[in-house]
């Protein structure tokens, strides 16, 4: 016999959004660095922006105010149209 | 005399009906009734429904009506005289098909399932029900109850809300949820229609900024959601507050909690492995719902502290860890006991770590009556515990006691409070005997992680 369920999901069909083609140079190119606020974080991304640097690339940093919530609508935002590229850092 | 015309309900199996077959005939005759519904085939029962006939024989003209059988009340509504001659004056009617127990359900999924918006998922013929659910990845890991579309209304009688009222957007997918999604999910989780108020204001409140279910899911560290519950409510669904309050066996306790979670599993995304990301995770997190006893309890119950009137139902969130036991067998004073409870708090996540982690207290029966006797107010616990848990910074800097976690050295010149004023709550729950009480710490409290959450219940 056929039985019929209610789906209990948020149905959402996903629409498979397309990626960004990844740059094959980082030349001319902003490179977002992004401190979740994770203890020494800060560290790694400050090693990461002198190597960039070294190499002449453009650097912008950022900060999330607490790694246990999702970035402010208003950072990501700030992110999307000034970066071309994001390094995000998860340390502990 | 209004000139509309009169619609007529009838069944064959009612006498009174089969009384006024002829008058009924004679006035379709005459052209004052236009229609006999039947709910003897299918259409009449259909119409019948729709029209919400409880009794047969039913007449009715727009949204007048009358039942049974008398003379007077028939010539007087369908301005006729003279009718059924030679038939009793009364007969009272009978029950309408439309109401008989084992039918009324199936009646509202034929007639009203339509009205749910959820997307039908048909199982195959050679699919195990139990297995069905699994594979769709619909549970916890404990088997489910199928969300069939009689279930799903059944449950919907349990508010006076509308199906297709939002009653959160949940993390970590922001999906908009109905009363009707969360239906779905609580018959999944084995609750009665009766608990369903609850778990609206469960997941209303859980689905809020100060709450912070997205940060609680993803977080590595091992809580999750704990929902207390006070009010009337409590002891109306049978909810446990005593003996084994935070244990298996109570069926309101295990799935209201449960249903929290597969809302959030299935309508906001977050699963294990996904977004939640928890290095040990908690058994709390297939359920953590207990009621408060408030009858036993020496003090004010929690949803009054938190500010929702006395006798108004409510629920609290609390993003909490699983509980640790407290023993203590022989304090018989409040004095002696409250240092038992500051040794147990003052492990709560580190003994060297201060103030970022609040704690809920269970305090049990046997503990409470020590308060109680001795006079002191849930304030005055409270106040007594923060003193003696401000702890010299000498031995929570780094390195201190020989162990390396700890507070960074330049704060050790201070003396630090292990909780922050508003970091240290109490509920009352639990057997009558047993002098233990249990401490369900909580996570990253404040702006940064979560505040708990009160929401009242509404039917």
């Amino acid at each position: 016999m056929t039985r019929v369920v209610l789906d209990p999901t948020g149905e959402r069909s996903p629409s498979a959004r397309q990626r960004v083609e990844r740059p094959t140079s980082l030349d001319g190119r902003t490179i977002g660095l992004l401190d979740i606020s994770k203890a020494r974080g800060d560290k790694f991304l400050d090693r990461l922006a002198q190597l960039l640097e070294e190499r002449g690339l453009r650097v912008a940093r950022f900060r999330k105010p607490t790694f246990a919530k999702v970035a402010p609508v208003d950072l990501k935002h700030q992110i999307s149209t000034t970066c071309d590229v994001v390094i995000e850092a998860l340390a502990d | 005399m209004s000139t509309a015309a009169i619609v007529a309900v009838v069944k064959r199996d009612c006498p009174t009906c089969v009384l006024v077959e002829p008058v009924l005939q004679d006035l379709v005759a005459r052209g004052v009734v236009s229609t006999i519904h039947r709910e003897d085939d299918d259409a009449g029962l259909e119409a019948s429904w729709h029209l919400g006939i409880e009794t047969v024989p039913t007449l009715l003209r727009g949204d007048e009506r009358i039942v049974g059988w008398s003379r007077p009340q028939w010539e007087e509504f369908t301005g006729v005289s003279g009718l059924g001659e030679g038939l009793p004056e009364h007969r009272p009617g009978c029950g309408s098909r439309t109401v008989e127990p084992a039918l009324s359900e199936e009646l509202a999924v034929r007639f009203s399932g339509s009205k749910l918006r959820s997307r039908r998922v048909e199982l195959a013929e050679l699919e195990d029900d139990a297995e069905a659910f699994y594979d769709r990845g619909w549970t916890d890991g404990l088997p489910v109850v199928a969300p069939t579309e009689a279930r799903v209304l059944r449950m919907l009688g349990g508010t006076t809300r509308a199906p297709d009222e939002v009653v959160a957007v949940v993390p970590p997918d922001l999906v908009e949820c109905t009363v009707e999604k969360v239906a779905v999910n609580a018959v999944l989780a084995g609750c009665r229609p009766e608990y369903l108020p609850v778990v609206l204001a469960t997941v209303e409140a859980a689905c809020t900024e100060t709450f912070n279910i997205h940060g609680l899911l993803a977080t590595t560290y091992f809580s999750g959601p704990v929902v207390i519950v006070n009010g009337p409510i409590a002891r109306a669904i049978g909810m446990n507050s005593g003996v084994n309050a935070l244990g298996q066996g109570n069926r309101a306790n295990a799935t209201i909690g449960r249903a929290l979670q597969l809302v959030i599993r299935n309508v906001g995304g977050g699963r294990p492995g996904g977004v939640d990301r928890a290095t040990l995770g908690n058994p709390g997190k297939y359920t953590f719902c207990f009621a408060e006893d408030e009858e036993g309890s020496p003090w004010e119950p929690l949803s009054v502290e938190r500010g929702v009137a006395e006798g108004a139902s409510a629920v609290t969130l609390f993003a909490g860890e699983g509980p640790r036991g407290v023993v203590d067998q022989a304090s018989r004073t409040p004095e002696s006991l409250a240092r038992s409870f500051a040794g147990a708090l003052r492990a709560v996540a580190h003994p060297k770590l201060p103030l970022a982690f609040d704690a809920f207290m269970v305090v049990s029966p046997e503990h409470a009556r020590v308060f109680r006797e001795g006079g002191w107010s849930k304030a005055r616990l409270r106040e007594e515990l923060l003193a003696l848990l401000t702890i010299d910074g000498a031995e929570l800097v780094r390195g201190a006691g020989g162990c390396d976690e700890g507070l960074p050295e330049a704060l050790g010149g201070a003396a630090w409070p292990k909780f922050r004023p508003d970091g240290l709550w109490f509920v009352h729950a639990g057997g009558t005997a047993g002098m233990f009480s249990a401490i369900i710490g909580g996570w990253i409290n404040g702006e940064t992680g979560s505040e708990p959450v009160t929401k009242e219940v509404v039917a």
